[in-house]
């Protein structure tokens, strides 16, 4: 698994060879710096931290200070680790980008940080029908969740029981995003599709 | 929002004739048959256009045997080949969704389209 820190620029649509138009979003990715190579007998197991985004020197704390000194690395606003990186050879504060990540035409895996929405009802965020009717003199059952356990048995309520709360500002990952174009020259791959969370959230792009 | 027109640009068509609403087009449409690839030409007066970057379209109407049809066309999509612009309009509306109500010759001298 290889992969790329990269940030959500915005979508827009190309033409494919047929001319069909083909949605697809924006993502400035790289270029990364190798901050450090954790390895199986030190650390347990295999690892390459990637950092992104350059922020000024005097926004980092001390102890970042020196594990950015220790790679040779300008400070980075975003560290990331990435397991299995064995068929490629890493060097600490090698600089990482894009088309030595993916190509035109490669599967992609896209994850990020989804936009929130707030606290939702049932209806939005576990895709309940409601209860009630519009008609026949209901009042206010439209987007309710219902019964949520018995009254006797078992008295009280499951856990995990599907009910309001937060939604969104998760994790989400989309799979099998296909690259439609990489252009190196200003760090920008697009890919087929939509991905999670607003414009300027950073992504990782494993392949 | 730059980086976006970045991305566009590669796939825009440079060359797009200057045309706005009222004017009289021919549209030269690739269509592909099978294995075979022609091209088709649909004239009529621009009822529209609207978006911009790579969604921009335009509105193109044109009575057909007495019926009359409409085709939006996005205007940078590589299945239009050419766009002639046959005569030149005047509108003072930027959409002449009235034209449909309109008999020939009303539309004729409403925008000068020689249709």
């Amino acid at each position: 698994m290889s992969g790329i820190l990269g940030k959500k620029i915005g979508m827009t649509s190309v033409y494919d060879d047929n001319g069909v138009s083909v949605p697809c979003t924006v993502i400035e990715a790289g270029p990364c710096f190798v901050t450090q190579i954790k390895t199986k007998d030190k650390d347990g197991y295999d690892s390459i931290q990637l950092g992104f985004d350059q922020k000024a020197e005097r926004l980092v704390n001390e102890p970042l200070k020196g594990h950015f000194a220790k790679a040779g690395a300008k400070a980075l606003r975003l560290l990331r680790e990435f397991r299995n990186f064995n068929d490629l050879k890493f060097e600490l504060g090698q600089e990482v980008r894009v088309d030595t990540m993916f190509t035109q035409g490669d599967t992609v895996d896209v994850s990020a940080r989804s936009k929130g929405k707030g606290f939702q009802g049932v209806v939005r965020r576990h895709h309940f029908g409601g209860v009630g009717s519009q008609t026949h003199g209901q009042s206010d059952r439209q987007r309710a969740p219902g019964s949520i356990g018995g009254s006797s048995y078992p008295s009280r309520v499951f856990k995990g029981m599907r009910m309001a709360g937060r939604m969104g500002f998760d994790n989400v990952t989309v799979k099998n995003l296909k690259v439609l174009k990489v252009i190196p020259e200003s760090n920008l791959i697009l890919v087929k599709g939509s991905i999670p969370g607003a414009k300027n959230t950073y992504v990782t792009i494993t392949k | 929002m730059d980086k976006i027109k970045l991305v566009e640009a590669a796939f825009m068509k440079s060359e797009i004739p200057d045309f706005k609403v009222g004017d009289s087009l021919n549209v030269h449409v690739r269509v592909v048959e099978g294995e075979k690839e022609r091209i088709q030409q649909y004239q009529g007066v621009v009822i529209g256009r609207r978006g911009e970057g790579m969604g921009a379209t335009f509105t193109v109407r044109k009575i057909s045997d007495g019926v009359g049809v409409e085709r939006i066309f996005p205007l940078h999509s590589p299945r239009i080949a050419k766009i002639e612009r046959v005569k030149e309009g005047h509108s003072r509306r930027s959409k002449l969704y009235y034209l449909r109500g309109l008999a020939a010759k009303q539309i004729r001298q409403k925008t000068g389209a020689n249709q």
